[in-house]
């Protein structure tokens, strides 16, 4: 009886719509379907870049063309056609190239919609938004209020053009462009994130934040972040994304690289959203993203905290490169997928420099006909003397049509580091159920109570905001059934 | 490199020598292995399961292959000493690929064949063509199907229970770089009960390659415990492909002990094909020198309610390496599955690796699959401790490995062999990596 409850429950989740479905009504540039070195030129003249950039981008394109479509995942990846995408949208319109005129009204109410607040005053708390709509950067909040500490806080086309020194220096030299096949596309091809430089000694006064959104049809976003964290600075980020519900399957292939200096932290949270596709699994985004932090000084560190909701398919790992001494890392994930959705996704530490630590707390869930995997390495270079990691990876089952999954990678090469790991799979148990209905908790709120308290380690680690909003999600995602 | 390309014109070159010195039953599994390497080729470090082994570089070597069959026999009854006190066993040798019962004669009754694969192709056809080769493997299992020439059977008929532990004793002999291709059966009939002891050693000191492909049944009912050690050389190359199908209540106890070699592979399929099938898989590798053991598994269940228990431990000193991968698999269906899975890894020295992989792969929701790995050094404080009582600290050191390799032992069930084991372990440690201690076979050498 309480089984037939429950499944009539999690069917009733699946039938839930997707909230941010919607699409916006605004005049939109597109350029044409396609890609070739035209279109890198193309990308590069729109948004008036220097020369060096063009030559980054051409060279990355070049790389691209001789690489191939990685499959090594535990995704169902088709082939995708790369001509059959417009790799530039601009929803500020055709005729405007004014970059500080007021913001499209539409674009406001959709952000608006979004609960995302592009007018200063109606801010709530303190959180500084960068907000990117296909292509393009439509409107960063606060700037002049950060500028005043000295902190760069701007679209990456913005700091092309107002600090291409800065750019230069860093850009790719987390990721480089030859990393892997969707690192290269993307480097041919970014179109705009959020550059974050936060200067020595200073402390981010508020949470920086930038809100991902895809809007126009058959485009696909390459968003490109970078995030320097100079010595002794402090900075939280958070980084949110929706999109509108679309047959077809969009692309999302994005890199997000952080610099880490001595003495200095940066937190990043993410909570993704994409459109994950119906029910049957038809469209969705597919969510390929290379993200990397370099631990380049002394003492520095860096936490990656992500949930994930979204997605039709999720290609992810967060990573960490513990190279100054002392440095610590953390990654803390909550992946759920239902439906028909696929996540391969977890991180890689690895271990360069001396007593470098880093954690690693995964939770997947996974419901419906969908396959949750995490995957990660920790490695320990041959100097890296005293380090420490742990890794717990748990992952639920919430039906018996899914698949849950884990393959970490264990590399140790120094004989004073310690590594490690665990995991578990189960389902949720019939104890704790029977103790929640026992003290009249229907099933559902009951499944709901377990698997928020199941996922707590990670939600905790968000950013107060940030957490609301995650809890939120989880309900949306697999509703009652988890919270 | 096209190591396998060696191999596919020797066998060419010489199909006739090597099915003369066969049985037409093995041979005939030959074309279609032939067919498999050439499409597959020798698997290379991009196939994650020999992600940290280069096949290639092993099977490059211009090995002499023994395809005419000469008699290839030591002595080994004078000066092998590598018995297990109190252990009433029946000792078989096998001289690379041939066997030899210590009293000359081979077992061949209604319940029980312990052999030659020829002879068992020759006496048993339908049993032969039951279980030879229904493994579905990668090149190297191929390249083994095409070259095998004999191997070893031990088959126990339904409801056989055998009092005497079977000890296989595989001996790598010759007098220049050779390869061994063997071939191991091993039935245990529904309701049997069977235990076997394998010890790999060698008595050669050139480089040897031995590639062996065990296929291993244990019917409805059965029970069987198996226990390997090897204890080779540093020129001696294994290569060991291990394909296990349990059926409904069978219960497997494994145990692969690895305390001298130069490269080991095993590949380990264990298939929980039948209902309420147990499996408890050890595994040990001390390793010193350059050694290099990777052992993979996958551990597959297949039905209902079947549990495994994987415990697999390493010390590594020298500049020696440990890889281990170990897949859970819980097949859709697979319901009421509980796994538990553990490596443990212990480097001693600052040049000695280790990789781990413990891995679960779950398409079943009803499950209780756990897993855990360990990678560090000896805890401190413990030598501390031992130190301030007066302990030495390189005895405090030995004390602590053999403690930690000691979990593993105490999984076999036979209390005799654990007994020696126990002692071999602690002279190993005593003695570090190099010859075999007590076996004059190998302090001779």
């Amino acid at each position: 009886m309480q089984k037939k409850e429950e499944n009539s429950f999690i069917r009733k989740v699946a039938d839930k719509d997707y909230e941010y479905g919607f699409t916006t009504d605004v005049e939109t540039e597109i350029i044409e379907k396609g890609l070739n070195e035209d279109v890198v030129r193309l990308i590069s003249e729109k948004k008036g870049e220097p020369e060096w950039l063009l030559d980054f981008r051409l060279k990355s394109f070049r790389h691209w063309l001789t690489m191939e479509q990685p499959k090594w995942g535990h995704v169902d990846l088709p082939t995708i056609d790369y001509q059959a995408i417009s790799y530039y949208a601009d929803p500020r319109g055709r005729n405007n190239k004014n970059e500080n005129r007021e913001i499209d009204p539409e674009l406001e109410k959709t952000f608006d919609k979004l609960g995302i607040p592009l007018q200063e005053r109606m801010a709530l708390s303190g959180v500084a938004v960068d907000a990117v709509m296909d292509s393009v950067s439509v409107k960063t909040t606060f700037k002049e209020k950060l500028a005043e500490k000295g902190i760069i806080f701007c679209s990456i086309s913005e700091a092309v053009k107002q600090y291409p020194d800065l750019v230069k220096q860093y850009l790719g030299t987390v990721v480089p462009y030859r990393d892997n096949f969707f690192a290269a596309l993307n480097s041919a091809v970014f179109s705009d994130g959020s550059f974050v430089y936060i200067p020595k000694g200073v402390r981010c006064p508020m949470e920086l934040s930038t809100y991902f959104r895809i809007n126009a049809v058959n485009t696909g976003q390459f968003e490109r972040t970078l995030i320097v964290c100079d010595e002794g600075a402090y900075v939280s980020y958070l980084e949110g994304c929706t999109a509108p519900m679309r047959d077809e399957n969009q692309l999302h292939a994005a890199i997000v690289e952080i610099v880490v200096e001595k003495d200095a932290e940066v937190k990043y949270s993410t909570v993704q959203n994409w459109y994950p596709g119906d029910k049957n699994g038809n469209g969705g985004v597919y969510n390929l993203v290379t993200k990397r932090g370099l631990l380049r000084g002394e003492n520095s560190k860096l936490s990656w905290t992500q949930v994930e909701t979204g997605s039709a398919i999720t290609w992810k790992y967060p990573s960490c490169i513990l190279r100054g001494d002392n440095a610590v890392a953390e990654f803390y994930s909550v992946a759920v997928t239902n439906n028909y959705q696929e996540a391969d996704t977890g991180t890689k530490m690895i271990h360069i420099g001396r007593n470098t630590r880093s954690t690693i707390v995964s939770k997947g869930i996974s419901a419906g006909h969908s396959q949750n995997s995490y995957r990660g390495l920790v490695k320990a270079g041959r100097n890296a003397s005293g380090a420490r990691n742990y890794s717990s990876c748990d992952s639920l089952l919430l039906s018996d049509t899914c698949g849950a999954h884990t393959f970490p990678y264990i590399d140790v090469k120094n004989n004073t580091a310690i590594v490690e790991h665990e995991a578990t799979t189960s389902k949720i148990s019939e104890e704790q159920l029977f103790y929640c209905n026992q003290r009249g908790i229907p099933p559902e709120e009951a499944v709901g109570l377990i698997v928020n308290g199941y996922a707590k380690d990670v939600i905790n680690k968000l950013p107060m905001e940030f957490a609301v909003e995650a809890q939120k999600l989880l309900s949306v995602s697999l509703e009652g059934s988890v919270g | 490199m096209n190591s396998e390309r060696q191999y596919i014109e020797l066998y060419g070159q010489t199909k006739q020598f090597i099915d003369n010195g066969s049985h037409a039953l093995i041979n005939a599994h030959r074309q279609q292995a032939l067919e498999q390497l050439e499409a597959q080729g020798l698997p290379t470090s991009k196939n994650e399961r020999y992600k940290y082994i280069d096949v290639a570089e092993a099977f490059a070597p211009d090995y002499g292959l023994n395809l005419r069959r000469m008699k290839m026999e030591a002595d080994p009854g004078a000066a092998y000493r590598c018995s297990v006190p109190n252990l009433d066993s029946v000792l078989y040798y096998v001289f690379n690929d041939k066997v030899v019962a210590k009293d000359g004669n081979t077992l061949d009754t209604d319940r029980l064949f312990v052999g030659s694969l020829v002879d068992f192709a020759a006496n048993r056809p339908e049993e032969f063509n039951k279980y030879y080769n229904k493994f579905v493997g990668d090149g190297l299992v191929a390249l083994n199907t095409l070259l095998a020439q004999d191997g070893v059977v031990v088959w126990i008929g339904d409801g056989y229970k055998c009092e005497k532990t079977i000890q296989i004793l595989n001996l790598t002999l010759g007098n220049v770089a050779m390869m061994t291709n063997r071939r191991v059966l091993i039935v245990v009939g529904k309701g049997a009960e069977a235990s076997l002891l394998v010890c790999d050693h060698s008595l050669t000191k050139e480089s040897h390659l031995v590639s062996e492909v065990a296929e291993i049944v244990v019917a409805e009912d059965a029970v069987l415990h198996l226990c390997s050690i090897e204890e080779t050389g540093e020129t001696n190359k294994m290569f060991r492909s291990t394909n296990i199908v349990q059926h409904c209540r069978s219960k497997l106890s494994y145990t692969d002990v690895t305390l001298n070699n130069g490269l080991t592979r095993h590949t380990l399929d264990l298939h929980l094909a039948g209902e309420k099938a147990e499996a408890c898989v050890s595994g040990l590798v001390v390793g010193g020198g350059t050694q290099h053991a990777d052992s993979d598994l996958l551990i597959s269940h297949e039905a209902c309610c079947c549990k495994s228990d994987v415990l697999y431990k390493s010390v590594l000193d020298g500049s020696s390496t440990g890889a281990f991968a170990g897949k859970v698999y819980v097949a859709p269906g697979a319901q009421k599955s509980e796994s538990q899975e553990t490596n443990s890894n212990l480097c001693v020295s600052p040049n000695a690796h280790a990789y781990t992989r413990p891995m679960l792969e779950i398409y079943a929701d009803d499950v209780k699959c756990n897993h855990g790995s360990t990678v560090g050094r000896l805890d401190e404080s413990a030598l501390f401790y031992m130190a301030q009582r007066g302990v030495d600290p390189t005895e405090g050191r030995r004390l602590l490995q053999q403690a930690f390799a000691c979990e593993v032992i105490e999984r076999i069930e036979l209390p005799s062999l654990r007994t020696r084991l126990h002692q071999m372990i602690e002279e190993r440690f005593r003695r570090g990596s190099g010859a075999c201690g007590d076996c004059v076979l190998c302090a001779s050498k």
